[in-house]
């Protein structure tokens, strides 16, 4: 269980921490790396990798916005393919009828996401543990389902997107460097709003009633509403996800909003540890040069990979980001260790305990 | 620090080793196959790649020459993953053909990736509307059919069999709708009832609602469209509800080669008789049936389907447009012009193409019969139509 | 629509809630004593039906298939609680979620390997595949008419094993107030084994059921898995009793919203439109009664009570 006694201060602390961390060392390292692939890619002449790169790029979005809600919100969502299916439609459902413009295709995605998640959030809020891990999985279904119905849209066949979103003169997404480049922008940018969040005092609240919730309301918060703000915006940046995936991937299906497509990124933000600001990354990149490497080699490659998910969860606690915060702390003697506070969250089901 | 170099230095390697593949020798016809091989359906992917694997066998593995590379690649089912795999087809591999595809939604979504790069597409099952008709492309073909086609010609047998009340079921996916749009552009009775099901990976596999339905409809005939193993799920049931001696059963791509084996296992004795319709049987008497089918038979033990014929055609016919240009693989108008021939020796027999490089093809009925070692297979009844066109090729403007 | 119709509809509908109550029984108690959620309990219903299937097909008696599936699939489960899901009941859902969807991969994979990508199709007994004519000109199948029966006979030896026993009595102990057992000094470790084990062969039982209707295949157990979810959800989790009202009504809204829900959208769309979505709206009927029954009780309908 975690220990809601030290909570804020170790929070206080972590944050002061992590300021000196070398660990954002490792992040800027695997950003310099990010911001070289295209070149990469491009003298290797490898074009496939630059494509595999921009899907790790997008899903890591995706990661970090169920990492908001998850890592530093406990809140277990089954549900957040809905919200990558929302923001592809919402390319694909404008560029059907002959609508490419960014300007209109964009703020679609990131409305139509945060009506969905305020929406299922009001509902779904009212509910801990794992009644809100399956009332999401509930409402990621119905509209899965919803999509499926919809014959005009391709019902189960998808629809095809012929042109990429039109951004005036400032890209042209229609070049997968340019594409690639608008993703790790975007990833940049997530992340920084993501840690601003966190450490301000909104994220302070939410991280308080994810450790024990009666007694941030007895300290007078409100905290419904914050964690239904936290709920809508990481709705709105997983939108943004499902916007770069449907420009990424010129189609959309229901498929999208399958809801095992929910359960891997959940075990992108574990894979990459969550709670912490690079972990979405880590994780989404893990998880899919994994599933890369293991199904060139034999088309039984998900047995591997269901033993590696089985063995990272009984034996390797904490994820990627876990390992690199261990060897940071071996190489450092001051403040006290809180390993509880790099581990997956527990979800606060039994407020009696 | 030490452990976080490590993790850096472990995803450096990562990629660095996905980034360097094997050496691309360029005296190759390198032809891409995307099919099914993971899920349930995996089993008609089998069939397909044994085919084409057979066909390799049976060119001595060259065309024009040259030697011929088969890159196998898995849709899962999944139109998303059959796009990401005909990218890397086409990108990575860079290969000169991309074959396949068993779905409809599969090939529609892969069509953009493949076309875009200027190579050619072929399926060898998948015959979706659209690409017959507006998207239609100088670089498509097929070696199958267009869906609408095969049950068009059951709404011709329906009529000839006096059936005036229908029921109709099929799967709720592109190849569905298509199919479903087939039997009533030709069938001149009534459609009393119809059920589209949930199709994909977790479609729907018992029928009893529908079935119920279809019972108290009070049609004279049931036709579905079930490929795969849907297929015999849907006869095992459609016995047990004890339809078979109320309402005839009429198929399209449901009871095939693949199921047949697994029917007769089953000892499922409601199948034997009943009537289908399709472009090819592993009975029509031309040489080169003769020759795939024993050669299928000895290799593997068991009839070919449907799948495996138009996937053995698929290369025979790429090899005539390779041969056409001499192995220049450059010279895509050569080959192109060579494939709108259909120059080659099909299974089918002789057959030309429509402005849509859609066949022009026959149709046969067909019936559920013992062979002479007791093998249920399918033998052909009758000829329907001679020569059929697909009807969305007056919307093809090439 | 006449009443042969609606009759036969809605046997169909409990038939398949019936079958939702074998997946969910297990189900439910696992999570409600050991407080854990096993999405492989999907791969133990592949199971059933593949080693019923393999063993029908070997000696011909489906008897026996049955009566070889359901030890195979105890041991099984078992063999994965001792080996996996043991070590997870101290962690949180998410650990929990994340290692049974390995496991899903695990199964469904070897399952691949061993029986291959087809699946197996098996008949049923000549005496099981005739239909009996009910009360009322309503013609239904002998077979799951079985179903029915098996079904409501095994709710009835849980109920009676639940309410009657010392075990049944430190089940519902457990999944009330699980602290409260284990400071009891009573051996839970063999008792969540022993629960494991009964709920993967009444998983077991479910699948080799279904399998003769539709067929053993790889992933049968995912689909019907999440829907197994629903049930336990609306019923309340730990409570046997709520699992099986909850999947008779999940049973009846999915088979009456795919008989009927097509006839009643025509009314109001058209005929296109109305045949293509009925089915995947009566898909959603279900995900929107769990969503509405846990917006105003969000324990679910009967929860058991002390927690």
């Amino acid at each position: 269980m975690a220990r809601p006694d030290s909570d804020s201060d170790s929070t206080r602390a972590r944050l002061r921490r992590a300021s000196r961390n070398p660990r954002t060392l490792a992040g800027a390292f695997a950003f310099a790396l990010l911001a070289m692939a295209p070149a990469l890619t491009g003298w290797l002449d490898e074009p496939f990798y630059l494509d595999l790169a921009t899907r790790i790029l997008i899903l890591a979005i995706a990661a970090a916005s169920l990492n908001l809600i998850l890592g530093y919100g406990g809140m277990i969502s089954f549900g957040h393919s809905a919200y990558l299916g929302i923001g592809a439609y919402a390319v694909g459902i404008p560029a059907y009828y002959g609508e490419y413009s960014a300007a209109f295709q964009l703020p679609l995605a990131l409305g139509a996401s945060a009506l969905f998640a305020f929406v299922t959030g009001l509902v779904s809020l009212r509910t801990r543990g794992v009644y809100f891990i399956m009332i999401t999985l509930a409402f990621a279904q119905m509209i899965y389902f919803a999509f499926v119905s919809i014959e005009e849209y391709g019902g189960d066949d998808g629809l095809v997107i012929d042109l990429r979103s039109e951004m005036g003169g400032i890209a042209d997404l229609e070049s997968g460097v340019q594409l690639y480049y608008a993703a790790l922008t975007s990833l940049v940018l997530v992340t920084y709003l993501v840690r601003r969040v966190v450490r301000s005092r909104f994220g302070l609240v939410l991280r308080g009633s994810r450790d024990n919730d009666g007694r941030m309301q007895a300290l007078g918060f409100n905290t419904f509403r914050y964690r239904l703000a936290c709920y809508v915006l990481a709705g709105m940046i997983a939108g943004l996800a499902g916007w770069l995936l449907g420009n990424f991937t010129n189609f959309i299906s229901p498929e999208m909003m399958d809801w095992t497509r929910s359960g891997e990124l959940i075990f992108m933000v574990v894979l990459g540890g969550a709670g912490s600001a690079l972990g979405p990354l880590f994780g989404a990149a893990a998880f899919i040069l994994l599933e890369e490497f293991l199904s060139g080699f034999s088309i039984y490659w998900p047995l591997g990979f269901g033993l590696i998910l089985i063995l990272v969860v009984l034996f390797y606690r904490g994820g990627l980001d876990g390992l690199l915060d261990r060897g940071a702390r071996t190489t450092r003697s001051t403040g006290p260790s809180n390993p509880s506070s790099r581990e997956p969250e527990r979800c606060s089901t039994d407020p009696a305990a | 620090m030490r452990n976080k170099l490590a993790i850096a230095l472990g995803l450096t390697t990562c990629l660095l080793a996905l980034a360097f593949h094997p050496a691309q020798g360029a005296d190759k016809v390198k032809i891409g196959f995307v099919t099914t091989l993971t899920t349930g359906a995996g089993v008609i992917g089998r069939d397909m790649k044994d085919a084409v694997d057979l066909a390799v066998e049976h060119i001595g593995g060259k065309m024009a020459g040259l030697d011929v590379e088969i890159l196998y690649e898995d849709d899962g089912f999944k139109p998303e993953i059959g796009k990401q795999k005909a990218d890397k087809l086409v990108k990575s591999d860079d290969v000169d053909f991309v074959a396949g595809f068993i779905w409809s939604h599969v090939l529609l979504a892969s069509r953009k990736s493949v076309l875009d790069a200027g190579k050619f597409l072929i399926s060898s099952n998948a015959g979706p509307s659209q690409l017959a008709g507006k998207l239609c492309h100088e670089n498509f073909f097929s070696t199958s059919w267009q869906n609408d086609q095969t049950p068009m010609a059951m709404g011709e047998v329906l009529n000839r069999k006096g059936v005036n009340k229908l029921y109709v079921m099929a799967p709720n996916y592109a190849a569905g709708k298509n199919m479903v749009a087939g039997v009533e552009r030709t069938f001149a009775g009534e459609v009393v009832g119809k059920d589209m099901t949930k199709w994909g990976k977790d479609a729907q596999l018992d029928f009893s609602a529908e079935l119920a339905k279809a019972r108290a409809s009070g049609a004279d005939a049931i036709f579905v469209f079930y490929p795969g193993r849907a297929g015999s799920a849907f006869i095992k049931q459609y016995e047990q509800a004890g339809l078979v001696d109320e309402i005839p059963l009429y198929t399209v791509f449901t009871v095939d080669s693949i199921s047949l084996p697994l029917l007769q296992k089953a000892g499922l004795k409601g199948v034997l008789g009943s009537l289908m319709t399709q472009f090819w049987a592993p009975d029509l008497d031309f040489p080169q049936n003769h020759k795939f089918v024993s050669a299928f038979r000895e290799k593997h033990g068991r009839y070919p389907s449907f799948y495996a014929a138009q996937s053995y055609d698929t290369v025979f016919f790429i090899k005539s447009a390779v041969e056409a240009v001499d192995g220049n693989l450059e010279d895509m108008d050569g080959m192109r012009a060579a494939m709108a021939a259909a120059d080659y020796p099909s299974v089918r027999g002789p057959y030309t193409y429509g402005n849509n490089h859609l066949p022009i093809q026959n149709f046969y009925l067909r019936q559920v019969a013992e062979d002479e070692a007791g093998n249920w297979t399918t033998r052909v009844v009758e000829t329907v139509y001679t020569g059929h066109q697909d009807s969305y090729a007056s919307e093809c403007k090439m | 629509m006449d009443f042969t119709l609606v009759a036969a509809q809605f046997l169909n509908g409990l038939q398949l809630g019936v079958l939702l109550f074998l997946l969910a029984a297990g189900l439910t108690l696992v999570f409600g004593i050991m407080d854990c959620v096993n999405l492989a309990h999907g791969s133990l219903y592949m199971v059933g039906a593949f080693v019923c299937a393999t063993v029908t097909l070997a000696t011909g008696s489906f008897l026996l298939g049955v009566l070889a599936a359901l030890p195979a699939t105890f041991a099984i489960g078992v063999l994965v609680e001792v080996l996996v899901i043991r070590h997870l009941y101290q962690r949180d859902h998410l650990d929990q979620v994340l290692a049974t969807f390995g496991l899903i991969l695990v199964f469904d994979t070897l399952v691949h390997l061993i029986w291959g990508p087809e699946g197996l199709s098996f008949p049923l007994p000549q005496s099981l595949n005739g239909q009996v004519v009910l009360p009322g000109n309503v013609v239904f199948p002998v077979y799951r008419l079985l179903i029915i029966a098996g079904g409501l006979a095994v709710a009835l030896a849980m109920w009676i094993v639940i309410t009657r026993t010392r075990t049944g009595m430190l089940v519902r102990a457990g999944a009330s107030n699980p602290r409260l057992v284990n400071a009891l000094g009573i051996n839970i470790r063999a008792l969540f084994t022993l629960v494991f084990g009964a709920g993967a062969a009444l998983a077991g039982l479910a699948g080799l059921l279904i399998a003769p209707i539709t067929e053993a295949s790889i992933g049968m157990g995912n689909e019907i898995l999440i829907v197994a979810f629903v049930v336990i959800i609306i019923g309340g989790i730990g409570s046997v009793r709520g699992a099986f009202i909850a999947a008779i009504i999940v049973g009846l809204i999915d088979t009456l919203g795919r008989s009927f829900l097509d006839g009643a959208m025509k009314l109001v769309l058209s005929n296109q439109a109305a045949e293509t979505a009925a089915p995947a709206v009566s898909a959603m009927l279900i995900y929107i009664l769990m969503a509405a029954i846990l917006y105003f009780r969000p324990q679910g309908l009967f929860p058991p009570r002390v927690r």
